[in-house]
């Protein structure tokens, strides 16, 4: 998605230099032509025992407006967007406040924030698991505590879904936003407070809009993949919480509906792309120098 | 006296290791232009940010208007900065950006657009409201940034190098207009430069800070012909500095000195046999064919600088130092190279900017004409 954004930048620009040949064809075998082969696909017919038909049919897109597969894009959307605020929330004060530490300690803090990259995030994702659990870690606490005396039923649902999808994608949220605090310029905000604004005051007037940037590039890292995830959803959700993701890969794993799946990636691209869109209105960026 | 609008008081501040501030105090009247000048590193960005807030001292107090404002938050202080950057918002327009302390105190909207363009007229930018900040020029910045300050009447306006960025010129233009905005608003500035020519030209006051601690204070004229320490005197102008010994002291505060092979008159007081060292200004600096006021110390004429305005000449003295003279250029009558002279200058413009250990009088109750 992204490297296709680079590519129409580069052809754009006027005067073709064959410097940039192995990019075209880079994003034209691994970029480009998947595209349209989804594309191609979604229009396809499906064959009655297992792959396509080559005739032409809207039957796929007939079907992508079924009121069912719609509460799931809103379900979806809704997932995506209190994954980002949730991001956001956390991951805002965690950037700002690291990024104001000495350069020392920053490196360490941002170290902690990459290692979970290194392991793999099914196994983190079985980690919440054991902790959220009827008999889980969570729950054999509060009881200790005395607090609660049957166990909350904390798997399995949307909020659980929502802790993992969070979890597994406050990272992007918090380096995004760090790249922007790190390039603050911290003599505005003393200008601002020597012009009489309170710490709260010079945050809101000075520091968000001049981090913004940061923070819609998070965004749109967090949106666009929390839209398809969808291990998290299998796993936390118990099969119940129905995501895009988990839609799409069941039409084309278990439901063997190929075309029907492509129809359904080319919803779920339309969704990113209208957050990329939204992305450029807001920070009025001609290009996705924040996003690569 | 006149009224003090501020003060601070034994003030300390380290960073770490580096002790920026050891014990400074200052008095700041009312209306007056009082300049902070220094090298870089000397701590006189850092007393800026004290009495602006920005930055607590370790020990120390400060007072604005009467008050201890010491521990106050930078916003509640009545104290504005120019920053050396600007430091303009640049996601605001100008109008936003001069408006911005009055919108924090919720002056209505009308009143607002009112003071800017005000604002505006006074900084000499009408018209410029819309504009955004990457759309302006150093120097118009530096107004906008100066009128962002003003707009909320500050008891006293800080400013931090304020042309420092600024080309030769456009420098010259804005310290008159500084100067000219000082006197019409009678606001009381505390300036900060590096530039020597900058602080005599504008200032009232200028205290010289070296090291973390105010070497003198005092008026520029003061400042510069009668300096006070070795630093001074060698940060300020050009100046001869030596160390000379005293003979002795004549009754109306003239001290005759030892120097060179020679003997010279400084003002001021001393013991015989006290080692002191001189400043004298280049250009106070005479050499004639024949001694005067009571003057005797030979120099041979070693080379000529010509630098346009002034013709630069270094005299040999018979000891092996060398005295800088400047003198008026352009001029034909200069001495040519080689020839011997006779060096003077008026007693009162060598100061003693230090002293040292006392030597034994060598020729003690000697008399020497004056």
């Amino acid at each position: 998605m992204r490297q296709s954004v680079r590519a129409k930048r580069s052809k754009g620009k006027n005067g073709f230099s064959p410097a940039v040949l192995p990019l075209i064809l880079w994003t034209a075998v691994f970029v480009a032509i998947p595209l349209i082969y989804i594309l191609g696909l979604s229009f396809l017919k499906r064959a009655s025992t297992w792959g396509v038909e080559l005739s032409f049919t809207l039957e796929s897109y007939q079907q992508i407006l079924d009121p069912q597969y719609l509460k799931v894009y809103g379900e979806s959307l809704k997932m995506a967007f209190l994954t980002t605020l949730g991001t956001l929330a956390l991951g805002y004060p965690f950037a700002y406040f690291t990024a104001k530490l000495k350069p020392k300690n920053r490196s360490v803090v941002l170290l902690m924030v990459m290692v979970p990259f290194w392991t793999n995030s099914l196994v983190r994702i079985y980690g919440w698991m054991i902790l959220l659990r009827t008999q889980g870690v969570v729950n054999g606490l509060l009881i200790a505590l005395g607090i609660i005396d049957t166990p909350l039923k904390l798997l399995y649902n949307f909020g659980a879904v929502l802790v993992g999808m969070i979890y597994a994608l406050l990272p992007f949220m918090i380096l995004a936003v760090y790249n922007s605090v790190e390039k603050l310029d911290w003599s505005l905000v003393e200008a601002s407070r020597d012009l009489g604004a309170s710490r709260w005051k010079a945050f809101w007037t000075v520091t968000v809009p001049m981090t913004l940037p940061g923070i819609m590039a998070g965004c749109v890292l967090v949106f666009v993949p929390s839209i398809g995830l969808f291990f998290i959803s299998d796993l936390l959700g118990g099969g119940k919480t129905i995501l895009l993701g988990n839609l799409i890969r069941n039409e084309l794993l278990t439901a063997r509906n190929w075309p029907m799946g492509a129809a359904l990636s080319m919803v779920m691209m339309v969704m990113s792309l209208l957050i990329l869109w939204l992305y450029r209105r807001v920070t009025g960026a001609k290009d996705m120098e924040g996003l690569v | 006296m006149e009224e003090q609008i501020l003060s601070i008081e034994h003030i300390s501040k380290s960073f770490g290791e580096v002790h920026a501030l050891k014990d400074v105090s200052l008095q700041v009247r009312k209306g007056e232009f009082l300049t902070l000048l220094g090298p870089s590193g000397c701590g006189k960005t850092t007393t800026l940010r004290i009495i602006a807030g920005l930055e607590t001292p370790d020990e120390g107090k400060v007072f604005l208007q009467g008050q201890d404002v010491t521990n106050w938050e930078p916003n509640k202080r009545n104290v504005n900065t120019v920053f050396q950057n600007y430091a303009l918002f640049p996601h605001m327009n100008v109008a936003a950006n001069i408006g911005y302390g009055l919108k924090l105190r919720k002056v209505p909207k009308g009143e607002i657009s009112r003071r800017v363009e005000e604002m505006l007229q006074l900084v000499q930018l009408p018209g410029y409201d819309k504009r955004m900040p990457s759309q302006l020029s150093g120097g118009q910045r530096q107004r906008v940034a100066i009128a962002r300050s003003l707009i909320n009447n500050p008891a006293v306006l800080l400013l931090d190098e304020p042309l420092g960025a600024l080309d030769l010129q456009l420098r010259r233009q804005m310290q008159g207009e500084l100067k000219r905005l000082q006197k019409q608003l009678e606001i009381t500035f505390i300036y900060i430069t590096h530039d020597q020519e900058e602080a005599l030209n504008m200032s009232d006051r200028i205290g010289v800070m070296n090291a973390g601690h105010i070497e003198q204070l005092d008026a520029p004229e003061e400042i510069y012909e009668r300096p006070k320490t070795r630093f001074a005197a060698e940060f300020i102008g050009q100046s001869n500095i030596f160390s000379a010994v005293v003979r002795r002291a004549c009754g109306d505060g003239t001290l005759v000195l030892d120097f060179a092979g020679g003997t010279i008159l400084a003002k001021g007081e001393g013991t015989p046999g006290e080692q002191v060292t001189l400043s004298v200004r280049t250009e106070r600096v005479r050499f004639g064919q024949s001694p005067a006021q009571g003057f005797d110390l030979q120099g041979t004429v070693q080379e000529h600088n010509y630098t346009g305005g002034l013709l630069r000449t270094t005299l040999l003295l018979p000891d092996g130092q060398t005295l800088t003279v400047s003198g008026m250029g352009g001029g034909t009558d200069r001495a040519q190279v080689g020839d011997q002279v006779q060096i003077h200058w008026n007693p009162a413009c060598s100061v003693i900017v230090e002293r040292g250990e006392i030597h034994a009088p060598e020729r003690a109750c000697e008399t020497v004409q004056g």
